[in-house]
């Protein structure tokens, strides 16, 4: 049994790539049609790295990013941690209410509960193509909001980890959207022994 | 100079120098004074209570092993714990999420207080709770927390 993300073999990382992809096409999808808008996805990246390297890489702890958290639970338990750049909250609330230049910290409660709605959308993307590949059914929690400080997101995933290292998967992805570039970071934090059973199901490991 | 702290990490300085931490999510910040030989300290605490093996590997983590440590490296320095002050922040419950693990900023603040009411150490300030992210700076000089937040802008303490 595997105790760590790190020692997720080359083969195990493919597979979760191919995982990444597929959630990403799904992902884009989904948003393109609850948007009537045209999105490009790009081909994420899925890479194991230290949190600390997580914060640095997606701007440095006081980055003010949209996060929409969720805890998965059935065949594989954890939780799934989506960060986006504010513009991609700037473009739903366009969208859906019409409205320009929002403040995105201060958003009132339909601005957000949009925002969280789409971004659980496209979070879900990524967690059902990980349960279709496995053949597992995922059921997810209600999503959670907040933007804020990057460095105190962070928190709520390295206090999952405080039994697995210092490690997270982390896949970095994007899209394009009204010729706006929007960076889309996923955080998956499943359980080792979820990923472990994962791993088998998948025949790596 | 400006003195940084990284996440479960612990510093100490002389005035005038600045100890900094951060974006504290559910995170402690931990400063403590002892003003009259200029001797500061801060510690970003992430979890209140360290098992045997995470004692050992990463102490300066948890609030029962980091802030004997930090004690520890201020008196070694010439400050004394019966004149110790301390400012706390953090502490925040970040996402709106049902999970034990949630309620952490709660429990890392109960530690933190454990610890200090346990060793004599008054808080003299705090800005704990709540919500939000909060960035601390810390002037051993003056004793001023200074606290940056990303909806509220900045409070001295």
């Amino acid at each position: 049994m595997i105790k760590n993300y790190e020692e997720l073999s080359p083969i195990a990382i493919d597979a979760l790539q191919e995982i990444g992809n597929i959630g990403s096409g799904n992902a884009a999808s989904s948003l393109s049609a609850m948007l009537g808008k045209p999105i490009t996805m790009n081909v994420p990246t899925i890479h194991v790295m230290d949190y600390q390297a997580v914060i640095d890489e997606i701007g440095g702890p006081e980055q003010i990013l949209t996060a929409i958290l969720v805890m998965f639970r059935g065949d594989i338990k954890g939780m799934m941690m989506f960060m986006l750049d504010n513009k991609f909250a700037e473009i739903v609330v366009n969208t859906f209410m019409g409205k320009e230049n929002i403040d995105v910290i201060q958003m009132d409660e339909t601005d957000s509960s949009a925002v969280k709605e789409m971004g659980n959308i496209m979070g879900g993307a990524y967690l059902s193509a990980l349960a279709a590949m496995a053949e597992f059914t995922v059921e997810m929690d209600p999503p959670s909001l907040t933007v804020d400080m990057s460095g105190a997101l962070m928190n709520a995933p390295m206090v999952m980890l405080d039994d697995v290292g210092d490690k997270v998967l982390f896949i970095d992805d994007g899209f394009k959207i009204d010729n706006i570039n929007v960076d889309a970071n996923i955080l998956l934090i499943p359980e080792m022994e979820s990923l472990d059973i994962l791993m088998k199901k998948l025949g790596v490991n | 100079m400006n003195i940084t702290i990284g996440i479960g990490d612990l510093k100490v300085c002389r005035a005038p120098d600045v100890l900094v931490t951060y974006a504290l999510g559910s995170c402690v910040g931990v400063c403590l004074l002892d003003a009259e030989v200029g001797v500061g300290g801060l510690s970003h605490i992430m979890l209140p209570e360290s098992s045997p093996t995470s004692a050992a590997a990463t102490p300066m983590r948890f609030a029962d092993t980091a802030l004997p440590m930090l004690v520890k490296q201020m008196e070694m320095m010439g400050a004394s714990k019966m004149r110790m002050k301390a400012k706390i922040a953090g502490g925040a419950t970040m996402f709106n999420v049902s999970s034990d693990k949630f309620n952490i900023g709660e429990r890392n603040v109960e530690a933190v207080k454990r610890f200090l009411s346990a060793n004599h150490i008054p808080i003299i300030a705090q800005d704990i709770g709540l919500n939000y992210g909060r960035t601390q700076l810390f002037y051993p000089e003056t004793g001023i927390m200074e606290i940056r937040a990303a909806a509220k802008g900045n409070k001295q303490f």
